[in-house]
């Protein structure tokens, strides 16, 4: 009976001696750990969506939100490329991971030292694109005003094809925003644009070719509705109350205020999981090089921070398909 | 744990498997067919339909060969895979017709008209 004892507690956390799930203890955690989290990411993307059939008439159309690429230019933008160049970076370093893993069991330190150092390269090199993604959106592109009830309007061409404010309106804003620089004393300003409403509901009379666009969704076409009509246009911009230019958690230039709210802390949340799997990663992987696993004999570690890489890579398939494809 | 045999041709087939899934989504996501994006089934579009079935295709691909689901006993995988089946489903649905329904309470009150 004695030996029982002592034999379960040598093996207390490796699930005891009888081990029902067959898991080591570390790895049933780390599994549970992850559920717990898969919930707490399906509750976010489920407000998203909640949110999103709330606004379905005027949700902002992912396509002409997110256009940019590194390096490339055009007018149409590049939507879908640079999210699937992302999406590939992360899926590349999940296999990178896995291999490390599949190297662990073999005992092959060296081909383990290599792969966890790729993943880590990958996991900088995707936390890079993310920010790359968030200045994008934050700066904007085109400019916009807001109506006195929170409308977003946008300015488009003839054809229809969305204008930046710059286009067809001269800056003419002669405040200066407050800045350490300029004040006596740094006090934190509102952020002031180039243009005014007046400047540019001036230009937008003086300018035939310009159109504007409205939030709301033609369910027809699941296009945004735009209004070439020059003087149904002026009744809206009349009630314009600022300019609006990229994106904050309180207003952007793509429509509903929310859009921003939920891509912000979804994928910021999503980014925070990246940047502490690449923490766990490195310290794992200065574990490796110090040859820790190599005398513990097995190097269930790397798998355990393999599972949780592979979690965020599996979050960021969910993420990908609801904030830009769907 | 001892020697295990390498997995590596498997895992690069997961690989190119998951990439090609990905590269379908994306081909989709830029053209967009007509015959699929204009349509309505279940309160969204059959393109909507085919993104968020192969995103679960993926994700059940990364949990059974990545994160070697496939190695674990099967209480253990139904200990994981169960709780998550019953509670998303669930909570999305409910949130979904939640959200449809405010929409038709609120949309008609906004004024589009100057």
């Amino acid at each position: 009976m004695s030996t029982t004892t002592a034999d379960q507690n040598t093996n207390i956390w490796e699930g005891g001696a009888t081990k029902p799930l067959g898991a080591s203890y570390g790895k049933m955690m780390m599994w549970f750990f992850i559920l717990s989290d898969a919930l707490t990411f399906a509750g976010f993307l489920a407000a998203y969506g909640f949110t999103r059939y709330k606004f379905i008439d005027i949700w902002p159309i992912a396509d002409e939100v997110f256009t940019h690429f590194p390096f490339l230019h055009s007018p149409e933008g590049f939507p879908m490329y640079y999210v699937a160049l992302m999406t590939f970076i992360l899926i590349f370093s999940s296999v990178t991971m896995v291999l490390a893993v599949d190297a662990g069991h073999q005992m092959k330190k060296n081909k383990v030292i290599l792969y966890m150092f790729l993943t880590i390269i990958g996991g900088f090199v995707f936390v890079g694109s993310q920010a790359w993604e968030w200045k994008n959106f934050i700066n904007g592109e085109f400019g916009a005003v807001q109506l006195q009830d929170g409308k977003i309007i946008q300015f488009v061409n003839k054809e229809g094809k969305q204008i930046a404010l710059e286009d067809f309106a001269t800056p003419d804003n002669a405040q200066i925003e407050h800045t350490r620089e300029n004040g006596l004393w740094f006090e934190k300003g509102e952020t002031t644009y180039a243009y005014t409403t007046t400047g540019i509901i001036e230009a937008f009379k003086h300018n035939p070719n310009v159109g504007i666009r409205l939030e709301k969704i033609n369910p027809e076409t699941k296009q945004k509705i735009v209004v070439l009509n020059k003087a149904e246009a002026l009744k809206l911009l009349e009630k314009s109350t600022r300019v609006v230019r990229g994106a904050n958690l309180e207003v952007n230039e793509y429509g509903s205020s929310q859009f921003a709210d939920f891509f912000f802390f979804i994928t910021g949340f999503h980014g925070f999981h990246v940047c502490s799997g690449i923490v766990l990663n490195i310290i794992i992987f200065i574990n490796v090089l110090l040859g820790t696993y190599e005398r513990r004999g097995h190097y269930e570690m790397v798998e355990k921070v393999g599972l949780y890489w592979h979690f965020v890579d599996l979050v960021w398939v969910f993420v990908f398909t609801f904030f830009y494809l769907v | 744990m001892g020697q295990h045999e390498s997995n590596t041709k498997l895992i690069w087939k997961v690989f190119g498997f998951l990439s090609l899934v990905t590269i379908i989504e994306v081909i989709l996501g830029i053209i967009k067919p007509h015959s699929l994006h204009y349509t309505n089934v279940l309160g969204t579009s059959i393109l909507n339909w085919i993104f968020i079935i192969l995103t679960i295709v993926k994700a059940a691909g990364i949990m059974w060969y990545f994160m070697h689901l496939n190695h674990e006993r099967k209480n253990f995988v139904n200990s994981i895979i169960i709780p998550l089946i019953i509670l998303i489903p669930y909570l999305v649905t409910l949130l979904l017709i939640e959200g449809t329904y405010v929409h038709n309470a609120l949309a008609p009150f906004i004024n589009w008209k100057y």
